[in-house]
């Protein structure tokens, strides 16, 4: 493979953010310069993104679209393990640095209105910087530990920003929830890597992916490594059932939602599992366990946004289920698939929210029951949003449309039900994004404030991601992004900006998706029908949904404190205090009554104290004597 | 003969300790003075030697900077110095905590002179474990250890300090004396204390018929009751609840290190045949010390009490690490004993700080202390990153070392088993951890604890170092690992690598 000249560039690319994080948090803090602590992280980004364009037209112009750069030691143990901190340069990690880097820049200077005053300004930005960095540092980690130090560490960076406002309960609540969840899955992730290691003395990607290709990873040992990392992904990506931290995780400021829980971090599970296709492509039962959840999380997720009423709730169940929707991707149809709808989820759901932050700027909420009216007082806010839930419906020739399309048809050739699943999910996706859209900005205002746009810096960033949400998708109208990806599994579903219109699907999905907007028509702004009748007449489901389905319950109330910290944990506290202790302090006390029945001088325990050392004099003296 | 630097490590505190007790007519602030200068040289002096160690292949299994002069001719007992790579990263850590600990204890204002004489010798008598390569030697620091333990918690402790101290001089009383009969045991059967030739001499050199693995349970009760192994782990909760938090440090930071290093040097060393039959057996309660020390964990309610759990439970990853038997299991426990030294010698500097300053050490009546101790609340922060093994501290490449090194070693039967179980600790440390942080640093502001003071310029300095180490060895773990392996892959050839 062609080394890239120069290299020293292309480490920079996740250096600058996470040299912009030791700067704003030992330097510019103490200085209390907030503006120029959002200033130098988005600088570092620009750079950051500057550079991974100039990595994007070098691969561009290699042959194999692939590159690499030399590495370093970073654990190595004698003969007992090789831990290389190297860099994979190929399209997945290109496209996947385009993405970050765009969408942190614009959500930083988003946030540079939407923070401010804030007196946590510094701390923002310089975690900003440092969950970016690393995300840049996992798409391109070429050693799968090194990939899962940097996991670890959105991990992290994702907790201490939920937990952004910790002065809040609810806040802190679910930074801890986020971190614990998200543990269970790479809990089989580090378990896969436990495998790997053991099986092949090695966890660099490149070669694990030649040994999956040789066969000599093979049978149950691959469909279990697979599997364990996919568990990993269900985690970080907030699939069933593990679902449940990522809608909780909207307490962090709204800016944190974009870029971390909407658009990058909680798809680096679907991006590990494109890292690690080659591995799940000689498993069978592994690709279909990513189908199939992606497929169940895809709709599973989409019932519940239809009736939250907190407006980043919704979005946050629709991020879910379209992740699903790219893990079904995966599943049924290859890397290109999965990692094109990431692509353009990215910035139709990072507008999203980034228009939902501007709203609730205006109106002090998230509730959409206060909100209302406000097409004509945020012009601006309300045009971003229509487009991005267009976009995230899949409207022709919107950039959702593409990407769905491709995994609707390819999920009808292989795995029928699941197309169903995900046609429904269409459907459904229409559905509850209307009904925000007429709860939000149809209607009479229902709020106690003066709700008025957002300033031109929160505007701008939002302008510009409408722009993507418009077109991203057009990169693949003639196929152009499925062979960058270079696997040439794209499907022919794409036959040019109008030819796509030629597939009798795309007219299915159209008609789904337009019979989910009228009937968020016809109840929210319309209405024709009653909302209150309908959840009075579907009372269990409503019930059902708006507890979602009673996961928590389960999880914290039953599992965690029910059975496990007060039964089972406090019954092994019990026994360690009364049983192991217990006894100890019984024998002692034996002890010390012997002692002092028998020998009336023994009167304390130091003279026990005194004994041993006799003894042990005693003991050395008779050694010497044995052996004199 | 070249100079005697570990000699010089280990009796400069013991000077100090002397001078600040000898001398009369010295001010409060000229002791601490004193102690700060008679730890600091130590400290400096283990730098150099850090530096100068030869980490080349040729230099595995070879001790350096050895000392020997006889001491008791009769028995063929010689005051024997040495370090390797196992041992030098031990000596470092000790000398750099007690000197962090003389800061720490900067505010004690009880019988000062006392106490600065008494923690001195207690670090003299670790720093003479980690460098004797004579079992009596061993044998005699071991035991000096247990004098200053025991006046520093009566006397300078906090709750039940009598019943924690005498507990803890029962429990290693009891230890070291079945360790005593099981060095002489060995020394009976062989005819040598030293511990180089045990060791490369193998069993060859058993001229009796003792069976060998009573010999080694005599010695491995030590080195459990320190480290220490379920089902004799009571004795730490209640030394470290009611010591006082410089004490708490050195027992977290270096001592109990010393029931690791023991059964590497010694129970591995000296007895590989014997370590292997009954490794499993030491697995099971590896992850008895894992799962079942942090579940317990979780239930504490007293912010010294539940780090104290925890290190039982990261104790595990330890015994783990080492019976596993396998090159890179055995240098991640190694790994494992400095970090934890490091990470939870912080916590319990910090949960000093923030029991000092609110007076209130129940977790359920602290909260949202991020607010009045912004600085406090982050150092505790990275620190509980570090015990929860957040990759870029130390823990993370310590247990994914000790993890990946256990589950690949194909030197015990069903060490995979123990192995995966042990993951689940992973899992719990992050639940008692986030739970313990939240309940302290988060959360509403109270306004009963507006005012309280956050951490000191001195305060912040200890604790920067801390810090700074976490991240070091987090990111360039080579500055150890390659240090380490030139002590372990001798003993890891043992097991057939």
């Amino acid at each position: 493979m062609e080394v890239i000249s120069p290299s020293g560039p292309v480490w920079l690319i996740f250096l600058l953010p996470l040299i912009a994080f030791a700067v704003i948090f030992l330097l510019i803090k103490p200085l209390n310069k907030p503006k120029l602590a959002s200033f130098i992280s988005i600088i570092a980004v620009l750079g950051s993104l500057a550079l991974s364009t100039w990595l994007l037209f070098s691969l561009l112009s290699s042959p194999e679209h692939e590159l690499t750069v030399p590495s370093l030691n970073w654990l190595v143990v004698g003969g007992a393990i090789n831990i290389q901190f190297g860099l994979i340069l190929d399209s997945l990690t290109v496209v996947m640095l385009m993405v970050v880097t765009v969408v942190s820049l614009l959500v930083q200077i988003y946030s540079q209105g939407y923070m401010r005053g804030d007196p946590g300004y510094h701390r923002y930005f310089a975690l900003m910087s440092l969950f970016t960095a690393s995300m840049l540092g996992l798409v391109m980690a070429s050693d799968l530990l090194v990939l899962f130090v940097f996991w670890e560490l959105v991990g992290l960076c994702s907790y201490l920003l939920i937990g952004f406002w910790f002065q809040r309960p609810a806040a802190a609540n679910a930074a801890k929830k986020a971190f614990i969840v998200t543990r269970f899955g790479d809990l089989g992730f580090l378990a896969a890597i436990l495998v790997l290691f053991s099986q092949t003395g090695t966890l660099d990607i490149a070669q694990l992916h030649g040994l999956a290709a040789a066969g000599v990873l093979g049978g149950a040992v691959l469909t279990w490594v697979a599997i364990g990392i996919f568990l990993g992904a269900v985690g970080k990506s907030g699939q069933f059932p593990l679902h449940v931290w990522l809608p909780d995780a909207m307490e962090g400021p709204t800016p944190v939602s974009a870029l971390i829980h909407a658009a990058t971090m909680v798809a680096a599970g679907v991006f590990l599992v494109a890292r690690m296709y080659p591995l799940f492509e000689h498993s069978p039962t592994a690709l279909l366990t990513v189908a199939t959840i992606g497929g169940v999380t895809a709709i599973f997720a989409a019932t519940m946004a239809m009736v939250m009423t907190d407006i980043k709730r919704v979005l946050a169940y629709s991020t879910i289920s379209q992740l699903g929707y790219m893990m079904l991707g995966l599943g049924v149809g290859g890397i290109t698939i999965g990692i094109f709808h990431l692509f353009n989820h990215a910035f139709f759901k990072a507008l999203l929210f980034l228009s939902a932050g501007s709203v609730n700027h205006a109106t002090g909420t998230f509730d959409m029951r206060r909100m209302g009216g406000l097409k004509r007082i945020m012009p601006w806010t309300y045009a971003t949003f229509l487009v991005a839930s267009l976009s995230i419906v899949g409207i022709w020739p919107l950039a959702g449309f593409w990407s769905k399309e491709e995994i609707l048809a390819t999920s009808l050739e292989s795995q029928p039900l699941l197309f169903y699943l995900a046609l429904i999910t269409v459907f459904l996706t229409a559905f509850y994004m209307f009904r925000i859209v007429f709860l939000t900005f149809g209607g009479q205002y229902r709020g106690d404030t003066k709700p008025h746009e957002s300033s031109r810096v929160m505007v701008i960033p939002m302008v510009v991601l409408a722009v993507l949400a418009v077109g991203s998708g057009w990169v693949n109208v003639t196929g152009g992004f499925d062979q960058f990806l270079g696997h040439g599994e794209g499907h022919s579903f794409a036959q040019g900006f109008f030819g796509a219109l030629a597939h009798p699907l795309a007219w299915l999905s159209q008609v789904f998706a337009a019979g989910g907007i009228f009937l968020a028509y016809a109840i929210y702004s319309a209405r024709w029908l009653s909302a209150e009748r309908i959840r009075r007449r579907f009372f269990p489901v409503y019930k059902l949904l708006s507890n979602k389905y009673w996961f928590d319950e389960l999880y914290e109330n039953i599992l965690v404190r029910g059975i496990l910290l007060n039964r089972f944990f406090a019954g092994l506290k019990f026994f360690d205090s009364r049983g192991v202790d217990g006894a100890v302090n019984r024998i002692a006390d034996t002890v010390v009554t012997v002692g002092q029945t028998s020998r009336k001088v023994q009167t304390g325990q130091l003279q026990l104290y005194g004994m041993f050392i006799v003894l042990g004099i005693l003991a050395i003296i008779l050694a010497m004597y044995f052996t004199g | 003969m070249e100079f005697s630097y570990l000699s010089l490590i280990i009796f400069l505190p013991l000077a100090g300790a002397l001078v600040i007790a000898l001398t009369p007519g010295l001010s409060a602030r000229l002791v601490r003075y004193i102690a700060a200068i008679f730890t600091l040289v130590p400290l400096v002096v283990s730098l150099v030697l850090f530096a100068l160690f030869d980490r080349s292949s040729d230099a595995a299994g070879v001790m350096q900077f050895e000392e020997i002069m006889s001491w008791i001719p009769a028995i063929d007992a010689n005051y024997h110095l040495g370090v390797d790579g196992l041992s030098l990263p031990l000596v470092l850590l000790t000398t750099l905590i007690g000197f962090l600990v003389v800061l720490i204890s900067w505010k004690v204002g009880l019988r000062v002179r006392q106490y600065f004489a008494w923690l001195l010798l207690l670090e003299t008598s670790i720093l003479g474990v980690f460098c004797s390569l004579d079992l009596l030697l061993f044998f005699f620091f071991w035991e000096v250890e247990i004098i200053p333990m025991y006046f520093l918690i009566v006397i300078w402790g906090s709750g039940r300090k009598e019943y924690s101290a005498i507990k803890y001089v029962v429990y290693t009383l009891f230890g070291s004396a079945l360790m005593l009969a099981g060095i002489l045991s060995l020394y009976f059967a062989t005819g040598s204390f030293n511990m180089i030739e045990l060791s490369q001499g193998g069993l060859a050199m058993i001229q009796s018929i003792l069976p060998i693995a009573p010999i080694f349970f005599l010695l491995l009760a030590g080195f459990a009751v320190k480290l220490p192994v379920f089902p004799f782990h009571t004795w730490l909760p209640d030394a470290h609840t009611d010591a006082p938090t410089a004490v708490s440090v050195v027992l977290a930071g270096t001592l109990i290190k010393m029931g690791g290093y023991g059964m590497i040097r010694i129970c591995l060393g000296i007895l590989p045949e014997v370590a292997r039959d009954f490794a499993p057996l030491l697995l099971a309660l590896a992850v008895v010390n894992v799962v079942y020390g942090a579940a317990v964990t979780l239930k504490q309610t007293d912010i010294k009490r539940l780090i104290a759990y925890s290190s039982i439970s990261h104790m595990g990853f330890v015994l783990l690490g080492v019976f596993a038997l396998g090159e890179l299991s055995i240098t991640g426990a190694g790994l494992q004993m400095f970090s934890h030294g490091i990470i939870t010698g912080l916590l319990f500097a910090v949960a000093g700080i923030v029991m000092h300053n609110t007076g209130e050490r129940t977790i359920g009546k602290l909260g949202g202390l991020a607010k009045q101790m912004p600085v406090v609340a982050a150092i505790f922060i990275i620190g509980s990153l570090g015990a929860m093994a957040v990759p870029s501290t130390s823990g993370f490449v310590a247990e994914v070392s000790v993890f990946l090194g256990a589950f690949s070693s194909d030197a015990v039967w069903g060490v995979r088993i123990f192995t995966a179980i042990c993951l689940i600790g992973v899992i719990l440390a992050a639940a008692y951890v986030l739970w313990l942080v939240q309940r302290v640093f988060f959360g509403p502001a109270r306004g009963k604890f507006d005012g309280v003071a956050d951490a000191s310029k001195l305060e912040k300095a200890y604790c920067a170092v801390f810090v700074a180490v976490i991240f070091l060895v987090g990111i360039y773990p080579a500055i150890l690992t390659d240090v380490l392996k030139t002590g372990i892959a001798p003993i890891a050839n043992l097991f057939g690598g």
